[in-house]
């Protein structure tokens, strides 16, 4: 830190950037968390069904279970390539 | 009736142990019968740290195993008349806490009167860190203001609300949250995340901040649990945490840095 920095009212960013990625990470991580044990495999096998036909990597299949009261909806998203 | 209340972090090296022995002296300090329990299997540090390597005969593991009663494996503490330590064993394979055999001990030393059970937890989310938390009723999760502390604690609050007794009971564990090395320094500069900030990512009701301080390193050189220095603002950060613990209303200090004029920070870089 150099003399001049004790005059400087430059915050540094280095916290709200931490914090920031924090909060994307924690809930990304609390909604993996609520979700039953079984999602993981089902979204295994069925990605490896899907790229039987298609050429498609892990980033492109989203599988969520979404509880609604007394119902719940299983959202399959697969993105295809162009 | 006993509490059981587990220390925890998920990530290594933030201050459970540390913690640990200061909370437990303070609940001692205070007039309740305490006893802090080493769960750290084959790692053991709780004893170094309270100063009582020493005298350790027998340990946790032989008391699960029957080899040794709770009574002759329990270390009394030098400094505080209620505090009673129970260290973890050194040569043991962890798997050797059982649920049954943990469940025992700590319903051997509630019938023995002790109000506070303290679970000094491993690191990491392995068999010796969830045989900690398991049969806990309150968490103290203690954590840095760092990304990976605050990342892991959450992970650890998640294991808490699923997968312990409590959890399995439809009830939730009550949780705390230990904010360790806080340099306010450093937050005010905005190269620290706040105390604000952790608070709002885990949302946890705040148990105590303990400012980074020399005094907490010179505290386990010696044995000393940090808590017994009076005059550190560690030891007084945690003092107020244990009076948080017991009900009583403290406001929060050390939050904000003590200001000090250009030419005495100047003076303090070049001393």
């Amino acid at each position: 830190m150099s003399f001049l920095d004790y005059f400087s009212h430059n915050k540094s960013q280095a916290a709200s950037i931490a914090k920031e990625r924090l909060q994307i990470i924690v809930a990304h991580e609390r909604s993996r968390r609520d979700q039953p044990e079984y999602l993981e495999a089902l979204q295994k096998d069925i990605m490896a069904v899907v790229r039987k036909y298609v050429d498609i990597d892990t980033d492109s299949i989203e599988v969520q279970l979404e509880r609604n009261g007394d119902y719940a909806v299983l959202e399959l998203n697969v993105m295809l390539p162009d | 009736m006993a509490k059981v209340i587990v220390m925890t972090s998920g990530k290594g090296g933030v201050g459970k142990t540390t913690s640990s022995a200061a909370i437990s002296s303070g609940l001692a300090l205070s007039g309740h019968k305490t006893a802090v329990i080493d769960f750290d299997i084959g790692l053991r540090n709780l004893d170094l740290v309270m100063n009582c390597e020493r005298r350790v005969v027998y340990d946790f593991v032989n008391v699960i195993n029957g080899e040794a009663t709770l009574r002759q494996a329990l270390i009394k503490d030098k400094r505080c008349e209620n505090l009673y330590i129970l260290p973890a064993s050194q040569t043991r394979d962890k798997d050797a806490l059982t649920k049954d055999g943990v469940e025992r001990v700590l319903k051997e030393l509630a019938a023995d009167g002790f109000e506070y059970i303290i679970c000094d937890s491993p690191a990491g989310i392995e068999h010796g860190a969830f045989m900690a938390l398991y049969f806990a009723d309150e968490a103290i999760v203690v954590a840095n203001p760092e990304v990976s502390s605050v990342r892991d604690s959450d992970r650890i609050l998640g294991i808490l609300q699923s997968k312990s007794k409590k959890a399995e009971q439809g009830e939730r564990v009550k949780e705390h949250l230990l904010l360790t090395r806080y340099n306010p320094e450093r937050v005010e500069k905005g190269e620290m995340l706040a105390v604000g900030d952790v608070e709002e990512i885990l949302a946890t009701k705040l148990l105590g901040v303990i400012p980074e301080c020399s005094s907490v390193l010179k505290a386990s050189n010696q044995g000393v649990p940090v808590i017994h220095d009076e005059e550190s603002r560690a030891g007084q950060a945690y003092s107020d945490a244990v009076k948080r613990m017991l009900g009583e209303e403290v406001d929060h200090r050390f939050l904000t840095p003590d200001h000090k004029g250009l030419f005495q920070r100047l003076f303090r870089r070049s001393a």
